[in-house]
């Protein structure tokens, strides 16, 4: 499982850069979106996967799966949320005032 | 008893108090209050002076940070109580004269006045402090404090540049010295200076003895404007005159000199600190006193000649050091008269400079110049002034009976000294110094009769001044006529001083030469008999005179010096040329492209990340034992590839944006899958919330097109993102495989229900084991939620942007207040506003308004049951803004404001308020920030029920993120 989990998990990093490193603001979003994806999946099985129980100790298991992971993935779900609403108004603001979501226009508008 | 420590500390809370005094007593002058101060301060350090001559020394230790040998350790000693005494002493004369110099009405003097005290307590600091770091902390201070009272009148061009340029060389220096102190401790293994001279046999001989030398010395000579950084001190004139009395003549400047004698005890005997010290001191004395000649602004006068004599001492303390080579025995005490000579002199000049900057600052004051070209003729409209120059400047020449005679005098004799010494080579170079003192001390004696006689004597010239200059008023005389009468007085009765101060300095600078419960015997005196040195006095006297007054005749030879070859020169070539290069250098990369930046970011992780991964031989690595994979998850992961892979083949903006939504689903599945409720439960909320964040966003954004790229643009994307594809999945599988080190989530299993008194340890984790995290997290979430509204309102347009937040302001909050009666098509920006909130599904209005409940208690739930079961404030936070964006989705966004009429900015700082006090509140029960409580009560009705501080933390969460969702959303929905 954690071989196709981190060949799934390069790809979704792969496919995010590409997307960030494109011209346009939209693709660009996107791909923190899905870059943030990976990066919650990495450290996931990272931790090792399906080792025991859901970390809630009232199911009275033996093992439970790691708990440290989830309450820093928890933290990056919502964080990721400010952030990509932060990045869209940028986007959408830039867009309005220069009249191009293209980056390499922004680049040149921007100096002007 | 912190006596020591609270008389450095009370300077700097004084100054912070300066402004607020300003403010409630603007009749008074502040400097009357805060003149009481440095004379308390003088006072006090006076009661020690029986003190210091007994073997008890006054240690105290504060501790500051002990985990590196960093204590505040004040001591003091002969040195230290010295200097202490200058700067109260001159800082009170230098306070009391500045009262009648600056005016208050014209001058920002609370700001003058709380630069002047921080910069006495880090001068205190510096000449008490024990401590390496300490020392160097304060050493700093002086710097930047120094910094800001040159830059005191900021809005010229010259107080820039001066304040700029000794902040950059003296600085410079710090950090020298900084690194001199840590090659030291390296050696020692201790910040303390007086711990590193008792283990001065180990330290001595040691390979990196001779750097931490240079280092220590480099920090020395730029604070003391020795040759060849003594560039800044002239520049430095920019300030107001009081400050250059004080601190660029009398106690910044000889904050190198104290540093020098400071660690004489550790490197004197060494020949490289007696060459070093000695050389570049008379080279200073020299240069400083022949460029004086050539100055025509009285200031400027000052400050080379204040060079000059900055390297007189130092060289007298370099001088001095050959004593200890010989160690303890009746010959070495022959020649620690130069020591003795230095301290004297130190003593003298703080006196006389003081009162020749006060006179210069006093003709300015009076006349509108400084340019001794324009000046002349003072002598019978300003008699007082006149004779206090006349006083000071006989003495800075070295003409009896003054105090500057004495010590000039024992300045020579040391100097003719050195040639009978035999060692460090001195056989063959020593002959070198006696000349260049002499050379030095005649052009000293030729400035000194210039600044006196070109400004007072000869004739007024009325019409180059604008003004008929008269006598300064009498509070702007007391401080240099003290001063003056301090050279008389000295020059009568030096032995005032050798027992009570000389003695006891002298043992600490030389302290291997006298046995403990002995002290030095110092007797200064007028007549010496026919002494090499009384000939040289009587020769500087005769030549200085002849030269004085053929002046005209010569002065022509610096019109021939090129500016090219100043060290002024050097300096700005070397600023501009700095500034060049950097400029090339950033340009050469940063080209404004977001894109360019993040291949460089992306490029560089392939290639660190890809080495480090090849040298530990990754594949290796690899584990067989993985988890068991079955069909169906299988089918997901090439569900979530292909559907990943698809977004930048997507044409359409719709099929890109629910694709990505697709593999933000299929991570909620897989979140299931490895056991993590409460990740999947807040991943499927935060994709709902999203969907609505990409329509409402979509309005303003263009249709994607087709990107026409170069080939290699388009190639060398593909190259870095499947690089960064294949680096992280071998990342992710050699993480996953390796069990190098133990993993601490056994900690968090074990302690979360008896630490955290939570069973669901992911939550308890959050709001307690890592709560720090959590609350900065929240943080962050609030400020970019208010980035976003103020994107949105302000619309940052340029400079206009402070008043638009005012006006903006208003506008917002009064917007709800519109009157009943009118509708919403009569403001027409709310009605466009409100238009993609509008639906007209009824189905959806009417079932919407029971759904709401039903998600606001479960929310509600999710909050209250977090603790122990998957939810909490995160979870919690995000369900109830879920419940009020379906809301406004079914009704509008005005429908959501009437129902609740908040402000969920307001809700978002309730929340981050509340979790920073419960944070806070640990603090009243002694236990450190962020300590959580809870425990088991039994309530009526409700039975056995926990109740834990974290929860109140979690409500701070809770509403934080309720909060800042619903402003997002929100303030985006009513963006035009």
């Amino acid at each position: 499982m954690e071989i196709w989990m981190s060949v799934a998990i390069g790809i979704l990093f792969a496919v995010a850069v590409y997307l960030i490193l494109s011209r346009s603001l939209l693709r660009i979003i996107l791909g923190t979106s899905i870059l943030t994806h990976g990066v919650h999946l990495l450290l996931l099985t990272m931790s090792r996967l399906k080792t025991g129980a859901p970390p809630l100790l009232g199911e009275e298991s033996g093992t439970y799966v790691d708990p440290l992971p989830q309450a820093l993935i928890l933290t990056s779900i919502v964080i990721n949320f400010g952030v990509t609403a932060f990045f869209f108004v940028l986007a959408y603001r830039s867009y309005i005032r220069l009249k191009t979501d293209d980056m390499e226009e922004v680049k040149r508008k921007g100096g002007q | 008893m912190y006596l020591l420590h609270a008389a450095i500390l009370a300077p700097f809370v004084l100054a912070a108090l300066v402004p607020a005094i300003r403010k409630g007593t603007k009749q008074i002058h502040t400097g009357w209050i805060v003149l009481i101060l440095p004379i308390l301060l003088f006072l006090n350090f006076l009661r020690y002076l029986p003190v210091v001559r007994t073997d008890v020394t006054q240690t105290i230790s504060l501790p500051w940070i002990p985990s590196l040998g960093i204590d505040f350790t004040v001591y003091l000693d002969g040195l230290g109580l010295l200097f202490a005494l200058l700067i109260t002493g001159i800082g009170a004369l230098v306070v009391l004269y500045s009262i009648f110099y600056l005016d208050p009405e014209q001058e920002a003097i609370h700001r003058f006045y709380l630069y002047l005290l921080l910069f006495m307590g880090a001068m205190l600091g510096i000449v008490l402090s024990d401590n390496m770091i300490v020392l160097y902390t304060f050493w700093e201070l002086t710097s930047i404090s120094s910094f800001l009272l040159i830059a005191f009148w900021y809005e010229r061009d010259r107080s820039r540049y001066g304040a700029l340029k000794s902040m950059l060389i003296t600085v410079f220096g710090g950090f020298a010295m900084l690194a001199g102190f840590v090659v030291l401790h390296g050696m020692t293994g201790t910040w303390s200076i007086r711990e590193t001279i008792a283990m001065l046999d180990h330290v001595q001989g040691q390979p990196l003895f001779l750097l931490a030398m240079i280092l220590i010395l480099l920090g020395a000579f730029t604070k003391s404007a020795q040759f060849p950084f003594h560039i800044w001190l002239p520049d430095a004139m920019e300030a107001p005159t009081p400050v250059s009395a004080y601190l660029h003549s009398a106690t910044m400047v000889k904050a190198g000199i104290y540093l020098v004698a400071r660690f004489s005890p550790v490197f004197a005997g060494q020949a490289e600190w007696f060459w070093i010290i000695s050389l570049v001191g008379i080279i200073t004395m020299c240069y400083g006193s022949i460029l004086a000649v050539k100055q025509t602004d009285l200031k400027a006068l000052l400050a080379y000649s204040t060079i000059s004599q900055l390297g007189l001492i130092m060289s007298l303390f370099g001088a001095g050091s050959a004593a200890v080579y010989y160690g303890y025995g009746e010959e070495s005490l022959l020649y620690t008269a130069a020591t003795t000579a230095a301290i004297f002199h130190l003593i003298n000049h703080a006196t006389f400079k003081g009162a020749l900057f006060m006179v210069a600052g006093i003709v300015d004051h009076e006349t509108g110049t400084r340019d001794i070209r324009r000046l002349g003729g003072l002598i019978s409209l300003m008699p007082i002034t006149f004779t206090v120059a006349c006083i000071s400047g006989f003495s800075m020449a070295g003409v009896p009976p003054f105090n500057g005679y004495l010590s000039k005098e024992m300045f020579l004799e040391a100097m003719v000294e050195l040639t009978h010494l035999h060692i460090f080579d001195l056989g063959t170079w020593g002959v070198l110094f006696p000349i260049l003192a002499f050379l030095g001390s005649v052009f000293t004696f030729v400035y000194s009769m210039i600044l006196i006689f070109k400004t007072f004597r000869g004739p007024l010239q009325k019409e180059k001044l604008g003004v008929t200059p008269h006598e300064a008023p009498t509070g702007m005389l007391i401080a240099p006529v003290i001063l003056a009468v301090c050279v008389v007085l000295l020059g009568l009765f030096p032995n005032v001083l050798s027992y009570s101060i000389i003695e006891p300095a002298m043992r600490s600078v030389l302290p291997s030469l006298v046995a403990p419960g002995e002290h030095f015997e110092v007797h200064i005196a007028f007549w010496h008999g026919f002494t090499p040195a009384l000939f040289m006095t009587l020769g500087v006297i005769g030549l200085g005179t002849v030269l004085y007054l053929l002046l005209g005749r010569w002065k022509g030879i610096y019109g021939m010096y090129p500016d090219k070859l100043t060290w002024n020169h050097v300096y700005d070539s070397l600023l501009r040329y700095g500034e060049k290069v950097a400029h090339a250098l950033t340009d050469a990369y940063m080209n404004r492209s977001a894109r360019n930046y993040l291949v460089y970011i992306f490029g560089f992780m392939v290639i660190v990340l890809g080495v480090a991964l090849w040298r530990a031989d990754v594949l290796s690595l690899l584990t067989t034992d993985t988890a068991p994979i079955n069909m169906y998850e299988i089918v997901l992961i090439a569900m979530l590839v292909i559907s990943a892979v698809a977004v930048p083949f997507a044409r359409q903006r719709l099929i890109a944006v629910i694709m990505t939504g697709a593999v933000g689903y299929l991570v909620t599945l897989f979140f299931v899958l490895f056991r993590a409720p409460d990740l999947a439960l807040t991943q499927m909320i935060i994709e709902t919330v999203s969907v609505v964040l990409f329509l409402l966003c979509f309005y303003h954004m263009p249709e994607l097109r087709r990107e026409v790229n170069t080939r290699r643009y388009r190639s060398l994307n593909i190259v870095i993102s499947v690089g960064v594809g294949v680096v992280v999945t071998l990342i992710a599988l050699s993480a996953s495989g390796s069990s190098s080190f133990e993993s601490i989530a056994d900690y968090f299993v074990k302690n979360s229900h008896d630490l955290g008194g939570g069973d669901n340890v992911v939550n308890v984790i959050l709001v307690d084991f890592r709560g720090f995290d959590t609350l900065l997290e929240i943080t962050v979430l609030g400020i970019a939620s208010l980035g976003i509204y103020s994107m949105i309102q302000l619309q940052l347009q340029g400079k206009d942007a402070g008043s638009r937040i005012l006006y903006l302001h208003r506008k917002v909050t009064l917007a709800p207040k519109v009157p009943i009666g009118r509708t919403r098509k009569e403001t027409p920006t709310v009605a466009k506003n409100m238009k993609q909130f509008k639906s007209n599904d009824v189905i959806l209005e009417t079932s919407t308004k029971v759904i709401v409940f039903i998600i606001l208690t479960f929310a509600l739930y999710l909050f209250f049951a977090g603790h122990n079961n998957p939810g909490g404030g995160f979870v919690g936070g995000l369900m109830a803004a879920s419940a009020l964006v379906l809301l406004a989705l079914a009704f509008n966004a005005e429908t959501v404001r009437r129902v609740l009429p908040l402000d969920y900015r307001d809700i978002m700082a309730a929340g981050l308020s509340v979790a920073y006090l419960t944070a806070m509140g640990s603090f009243v029960f002694g236990a450190p920030f962020l300590s959580q409580a809870f425990g088991y009560f039994e309530i009526p009705f409700l039975g056995k029920t926990e109740l834990a501080t974290a929860l109140i933390f979690d409500l701070g969460v809770f509403l934080t993120v309720l909060g800042v969702t619903m402003t997002i959303i929100l303030q985006i929905g009513e963006d035009r």
